[in-house]
């Protein structure tokens, strides 16, 4: 059976329940046969980089919570001037916008996948790499005005603990990494949407699966965007 | 845009209208302002870190259900996923711990330094 006629399949059950995942998991090596392999697989990566994700955070909170020192106020180390008045976070709170529409576009990006709508979904897919690429833009611009205007080094910094440095540049830098990483993934497919290649091999899938990772990048902002910005 | 409505049309998997996914845009806009408002006005002690946990949960949870599709999803793969990271829980027990016992070592005996 096609991988996609299972999903239909999977769409025409009703309801499942625990008995429906204790018949998945004695199925022997076939746990997940209902859905497309390489979802599983981008799930499966997912987790595992939540996990890494997760050892950070653990980590930044480790340090944060044995420091002596007073650790640095967030809103006023990323205020904006603005107009001659200090906004604090300002600069955080457009970069979590701009990864939310990309978010957005994504999500239709794929839902038009699925309907087949080369066009529509190639754009759209461009729009999400582009704010990606804003994103990572503003990101540049944070870390120089950090690195150059307050002093911040991985090791030290003016306004207080030092370990401030160490857990921005780890987290923040990463993430940073997986943005980048999504923004050529972004690319790589669009263009192959472009191309016609998923019409003729008749699976769209592949939008799908860099969907997900994309809005894993903008789950774990929301993550670091709360524990690390805002707490 | 009833979740068990999503079987529509049986020969396009994974089709919902548009329309929800700029719901939970909006929705989304909407829960980032709420959260950045919370620094914006500075509230603080429990206020402030419930408000910040329950914001991040819910746009969280918008993301993982909708925009990944997780709500749609067969049941043994959202179990597979979503009960691993528990596991965390039980790690960022144990170095709250550990960053304690260090915090007052560090206090007591190295002068506030080390």
């Amino acid at each position: 059976m096609s991988q996609l006629m299972m999903k239909q399949e999977e769409h025409r059950q009703a309801r499942q329940d625990l008995s429906d995942v204790a018949a998945d998991w004695s199925n022997d090596q076939e746990v997940f046969r209902q859905t497309h392999w390489g979802k599983v697989m981008m799930w499966i990566f997912l987790l595992s980089d939540t996990f890494v994700f997760s050892c950070f955070l653990t980590a930044y909170m480790t340090m944060r919570a044995s420091a002596t020192l007073p650790w640095p106020d967030t809103a006023e180390v990323f205020a904006l001037t603005i107009g001659g008045h200090p906004i604090p976070l300002i600069l955080i709170a457009i970069m979590t916008f701009v990864l939310i529409s990309s978010s957005g576009t994504m999500a239709m990006a794929v839902n038009f996948g699925y309907r087949r709508d080369r066009r529509k979904t190639a754009a759209l897919m461009l729009a999400t790499a582009l704010f990606g690429a804003t994103f990572v833009g503003m990101q540049a611009f944070e870390w120089t005005k950090l690195i150059f205007e307050e002093g911040v080094r991985p090791w030290s910094n003016p306004m207080g603990a030092p370990q401030f440095g160490a857990s921005f540049f780890m987290i923040t830098g990463f993430h940073g990494l997986h943005v980048t990483c999504g923004v050529i993934l972004l690319l790589i497919v669009a263009s192959k949407v472009l191309r016609g290649h998923y019409d003729r091999t008749g699976d769209y899938s592949a939008v799908e699966i860099a969907g997900l990772y994309w809005h894993f990048v903008d789950l774990v902002w929301v993550f670091i965007f709360a524990f690390f910005y805002l707490w | 845009m009833d979740k068990d409505a999503s079987p529509a049309a049986p020969d396009m998997p994974q089709q919902h209208p548009i329309g929800l996914y700029l719901k939970v845009w909006a929705y989304l806009f909407v829960l980032s302002a709420l959260s950045y408002m919370v620094d914006y006005f500075q509230f603080q002690g429990i206020v402030r870190w419930g408000l910040i946990v329950t914001l991040m949960l819910l746009k969280a949870g918008l993301i993982i259900s909708i925009f990944m599709h997780m709500a749609w999803e067969r049941l043994s793969l959202v179990y597979a996923i979503l009960v691993p990271p528990l596991a965390l829980l039980v790690l960022v027990r144990i170095m709250l711990f550990e960053s304690d016992y260090v915090f007052w070592t560090r206090a007591i005996f190295m002068n506030g330094g080390g």
